[in-house]
């Protein structure tokens, strides 16, 4: 038979710090909660990048030489400075999160700025030089595509490694766009002094998400960009 | 023996008077914009039950068709627009979210001893998410229809089909994510929001059930979503992902749904174990035999469903190897569920067992889950697949499974928590008469498909040779007589929220922290966090005293 | 009450060499199935009326369960189910190895009918005769999506798939006359794309052969299109020209610019046609133009029947 627990101490609203929510016992329930719901999202996010990444994987190993085209058309230059300002964005983030556990909400909020800056300049790079070329060059699936003769037999596939990558980036980037929302908010949050160093778990929740951003980007920018071919060896191929 | 000790609230004067989830706020907008997961779960039922009788309807129509050889009602084309109708709507919006987002939202957090989910926000985005794919459903099939069947299959659904196979594959899309967030706020509640005492072993085996159904959730519903994303991609832009004629593969899309789509067969029928798992003990008055043994099988089903989706696509020409190897998986699949069989049928022995309607549900679940599972051996056995796969045989399989099983779990759960949801008796004579009627409308008509599938009578066909007529007719008969019996609990459970007798906290009485609260439960559920000091089905100590026990216990039938 | 005695068979005809074999193990998991259902339902019946509840407060026996009886229910499920995947696979894998002297007709489905063409020449829609006692191999595709090929008397069935070829072989122990479906849903007139095999004796078969329509055997169009399309101006019956010679290929391994080596069998000549840049060989220029689009499904397969044709004079007399 259960048995009831002893009843809430007097001055409840003292008990509870900002932001917590009823259903759970107390803070340290909360934050855990937290922190493994948005690791089992995470996990969700795997398997959905992880589907397009073996059908992507399938394709490439059959239409090889569509896709070392495909992917030599890429702007790898573009695509590494992207790299560097997502890992960069990924520090900042971090940063914020110390600056918050720490209790500096002056600082919390130039390192969330910073994050956001950081994404928007990805996105920028992305969408105004990288994906604006492309379709100016005529590499767009459905969007005037031009198979060039000179890609000869390995023709016909080559809209297939585009469509693989305008999907794949563009799915990171929607992921990209959400996470810059979520950091709009936490800025506001931060700014308004919601963050304590007992209560930033909103912080390091939305941390895990940008990390896991980026690290899909890590993946994607070798699998795109860099095994395209473009690096033999000498003596190879 | 309560839960609360000296409460005020406790001692209010009258029924009337007592606020409950169900009156404590009014209004439209205290249901729509709710974060209570027990008004969530019963938002679910009213959308969950109106696309069950959307579905239910394609199917009585179908089988009205298929009384006459030639086809007697609609064009052919018509036809293959209402059994695809028919699995979407009963695949994707009725079983997968059935058990789960109704009863699984309503005791999950009552059976941890919590006040709500861990996410009741995301809880009702979930709601709102399914009800957006169903209206995208509903619009397909209302705006002219998909023909593709619930699979899909491509080249035919990427190239060939002119129907709406964008709104349909959107709506799935959508309410996937539904299905998603559910599996998530079930895990991180049973992790990390259990009540002091309630460790993992002492956990009622229906949390189990919810648990390994989420992982499906979890770990499967990515990869749907993916698929359908893709399938839109090569509908709209035609770059050749599925179309073998630019270079695609269209059996990479039968591994990729069926990736999913059979451990969603999975998410489909652990959660009506669970439910069984419940119900027997309760109306043996006596704990379930081998505890460990069917908590365990449950996790082990989960993990197994992934590993064996290749057995839908044993005659498609893929290698032998692959073949042998997803054989041999398969039938290590059926072995958990045995043993759950076993388990519940040695429950019964020396017993104290009553029959109400939620007992014949659990029992006819498992008659019929027996049979539907040992069919499934049939076509995990590579030879006999061959000459069974694409046959009635297969539509007989799954119905029993899905019909004779998940649904019948579903009845039977319904019944035995509507007096804690609704605080309200329903009649138990005329559930008892609906639970017969749907169990011979059921086997009269899908046993009939069994033997329509080994004569050879392809799935999926509008019109068929005059010899498989006569098992035609009684399929259609049966179906007549189950439609007749899904009816009926729709009549006097609507009776009995506002008619039927009002119900204590614990009617049965039966074990477990919900049948410890009031019926119907206040918002918060409990007073106080209760701590679990015994192990879950402890019917040996259960004090039954005569005047709490409203379905009394005399002998029946 | 006739039509009824007439309609309801309960097994389809057993008209193929391993229709008798598959169906046993068919019995023996039916009455299996049958059996299991009737001990749960058994059990559960007398359990039901033996522990009835007698009175309100009974109070019945706290049994927690016990490990021999779930190991003996965990042993005995395993080894039946260990038991019936070996006879099935066993059976599987005979019943998916054609024999080496099959007949072989060559099929085609598309929405929504059935185009079966014989190599000495003839052709038939929704309807197939063969020879009794013969082994008979047919390759398949698809002109459009996924059609299946299933002769339920028979045992048999196979998918049938745009751009690749799947196959499967039976052999026929009854004269007679047998339903052919289609068993993958494949758009509106699905149900429709039925037809009849007409089993004969050998005699009577090749009466049917030399019969009818004159159509010409497949391996003699398929040289004239080799002729019409151009193929022979560079596959020359020597190695001199732009192109392989042909002759003798069929059936032999072939060492590919990737460096895979394949057996040169329907798929790879089908593939070498329509994307011929997918089989590159060593020491040959990447000239030959693909005629996807040019040629269909039935001519690939006369051209495919004649490449066959090449060296055979050779090989018999090796």
């Amino acid at each position: 038979m259960a048995d009831a627990a002893a009843p809430h101490p007097s001055g409840h609203a003292a008990a509870h710090p900002p932001g917590f929510a009823h259903q759970f016992e107390d803070m340290g329930q909360q934050h855990e909660a937290g922190s493994l719901g948005m690791w089992v999202f995470l996990v969700t996010e795997i398997m959905f990048f992880g589907g397009l990444f073996a059908t992507y994987t399938i394709y490439r190993a059959l239409y090889l030489p569509s896709f070392e085209i495909g992917s030599r058309l890429l702007n790898v230059k573009f695509g590494a400075v992207n790299t560097v300002i997502l890992i960069g964005s990924s520090l900042t983030m971090a940063l914020a999160i110390h600056a918050a556990q720490t209790g500096k909400r002056q600082a919390t909020v130039v390192y969330l700025i910073l994050t956001m800056i950081l994404g928007a300049a990805f996105l920028f790079l992305k969408f105004n030089f990288e994906w604006t070329a492309d379709y100016h060059e005529h590499v767009v699936p459905g969007f005037g595509f031009f198979v060039r003769p000179e890609w000869g037999a390995a023709g016909p596939h080559v809209p297939m490694f585009f469509c693989f990558y305008f999907f794949m980036t563009g799915l990171h980037a929607l992921h990209m766009i959400i996470g810059f929302s979520i950091l709009g908010v936490l800025t506001w949050m931060a700014h308004r002094g919601r963050f304590t160093p007992e209560y930033y778990a909103p912080l390091e929740i939305s941390g895990l998400y940008w990390h896991f951003v980026d690290i899909v980007w890590i993946f994607l920018f070798p699998l795109l960009y860099l095994i395209g071919g473009r690096y033999a060896l000498r003596g190879g191929g | 023996m309560s839960t609360v000790v000296a409460d005020l609230h406790h001692e209010a004067p009258s029924e009337a008077s007592r606020v409950h989830y169900l009156n404590a706020s009014y209004g439209i907008k205290s249901w729509l914009l709710t974060t209570d997961h027990k008004r969530i779960a019963l938002l679910y039922l009213a959308s969950i039950t109106l696309m069950f009788f959307v579905g239910g309807t394609a199917a009585v129509l179908m089988r009205i068709h298929l009384i006459q050889p030639q086809g007697s009602l609609f064009e052919p084309g018509t036809f293959n627009k209402l059994f695809s109708a028919h699995g979407i709507v009963m695949v994707f919006f009725f079983l997968v979210p059935s058990i789960p987002a109704t009863l699984g939202n309503f005791l999950v957090p009552m059976m941890v001893g919590a006040r709500d989910l861990a996410f009741p926000r995301i809880n009702l985005l979930s709601w709102y998410l399914y009800i957006t794919g169903a209206a995208f459903a509903l619009y397909a099939i209302l705006s002219g229809g998909v023909d593709t069947g619930w699979t899909f299959y491509t080249p035919y659904s990427s190239t060939y089909a002119n129907t709406h196979v964008i709104a349909a594959a959107l709506g799935i899309f959508i309410s996937g994510f539904s299905s998603i967030l559910t599996g998530l706020n079930f895990i991180v509640t049973i992790h990390k929001m259990r009540a002091p005492g309630l460790t993992w072993f002492r956990m009622p085996l229906f949390l189990w059930s919810m648990y390994a159904t989420s992982i499906i959730f979890i770990l499967g519903t990515p990869v749907i979503a993916i698929t359908l994303f893709l399938l839109g991609l090569e509908h709209i832009l035609h770059v050749g992902i599925f179309d073998p004629r630019i270079g695609g593969d269209p059996l990479l899309f039968q591994h990729l749904f069926w990736f999913y789509s059979h451990p969603a067969v999975y998410i489909m029928i652990l959660p009506g174990m669970g439910v069984v798992s419940e119900l027997i003990p309760a109306f043996s008055r006596k704990r379930i035999f081998g505890y460990g043994f069917v908590a365990f099988s449950s996790m082990a089903i989960a993990v197994i469903s992934f590993l064996v989706w290749g057995h839908h696509m044993f005659v498609t020409g893929q290698s032998i190897y692959a073949g042998l190897i997803f054989s041999v998986l398969s039938f290590l699949v059926a072995i958990p569920s045995a043993i759950k069989v076993f388990n519940w049928t040695a429950t019964l022995y020396k017993g104290s067992i009553s029959y109400q309607a939620p007992m014949l549900y659990a029992l006819g679940f498992i008659g019929l889950f027996t049979m539907g599972g040992l069919t499934g051996l049939f076509l995990a056995s590579l030879a006999t697949d061959v000459h069974l796969n694409g046959t009635y045989f297969i539509v007989a399989h799954f119905h029993y499974i899905m019909v004779g099983g998940a649904v019948m779990a579903y009845l039977g759960g319904l019944h035995f928590w509507w007096p804690k949801i609704t605080g309200r008796m329903y009649p138990d004579g005329w559930a008892r008469f609906a639970a017969l009627v749907i169990f011979v409308g059921f086997n009269l008509t899908f046993f009939p498909q069994f033997m329509l599938g080994y004569l050879g009578m392809p799935r999926r066909y509008a019109v068929y040779p005059e010899e498989f007529q006569v098992l035609n007719v009684m399929s259609s008969a049966g179906a007549s007589i189950l439609g007749i019996g899904y009816l009926i609990p729709l009549i006097y459970l609507f009776w009995s929220m506002r008619y039927g007798p009002v119900a204590g906290p614990n009617p049965w009485p039966a074990k477990g922290l919900e049948w410890e609260t009031p019926s119907p439960p206040p918002t918060e559920n409990f007073e106080h966090t209760p701590i679990v000091t015994e192990e879950a089905y402890d019917y040996a100590n259960m004090h039954i005293p005569p005047s709490e026990s409203q379905v009394s216990g005399e002998t029946h039938g | 009450m006739a039509m009824f005695q007439q309609s309801v068979q309960l097994r389809p005809p057993a008209a193929s060499t391993i229709a008798e074999g598959v169906d046993r193990l068919h019995f023996f998991l039916t009455g299996l199935t049958l059996f299991f259902t009737a001990i749960i339902f058994a059990a559960i019946f007398y359990f039901m009326v033996r522990h009835r509840r007698r009175s309100p407060d009974e109070r019945p026996a706290g049994i927690e369960g016990s490990l021999p009886l779930e190991i003996l229910w965990t042993l005995i499920p395993t080894f039946l189910c260990v038991w019936i995947f070996v006879w099935a696979a066993s059976l599987y894998f005979e019943n998916s190895r054609p024999p080496t002297r099959s007949t072989e007709i060559f099929v085609i489905g598309k929405q929504w009918m059935w185009h079966l063409q014989h190599p000495e020449g003839p052709r038939e829609i929704n309807e197939l005769h063969v020879p009794v006692n013969t082994p008979v191999k047919l390759t398949m595709t698809s002109e459009d999506v996924i059609h299946d090929f299933y002769i339920p008397a028979f045992r048999v069935k196979k998918d049938v798939l745009p751009g690749r070829y799947t196959s499967l072989w039976f052999e026929a122990t009854q004269t007679g006359t047998y339903h052919l479906f289609c068993a993958q849903y494949c758009g509106a007139d699905h149900s429709e794309m039925i037809g009849w095999i007409f089993v004969m004796t050998p005699t009577d078969y090749a009466a049917w052969l030399a019969g009818g329509a004159k159509n010409e055997p497949m391996e003699v169009t398929g040289e004239k299109l080799f002729t019409r399309l151009g193929c022979v101006t560079c596959h020359t019956p020597d190695d001199k020209g732009r192109g392989p010679s042909l002759v003798g290929l069929y059936g032999k391994p072939e060492k590919l610019r990737s460096g895979d080596t394949r057996i040169v069998d329907e798929a790879l000549i089908r593939q070498a046609i329509v994307n011929p840049n997918s089989v590159l060989l060593p020491n040959f220029a990447p000239v030959m133009p693909t005629f996807q689009g040019q040629v269909n499904e039935e001519q690939v397969l006369q051209l495919i029947a004649y490449v066959k044709s090449l060296g055979t004079e050779e090989r018999q007399k090796k």
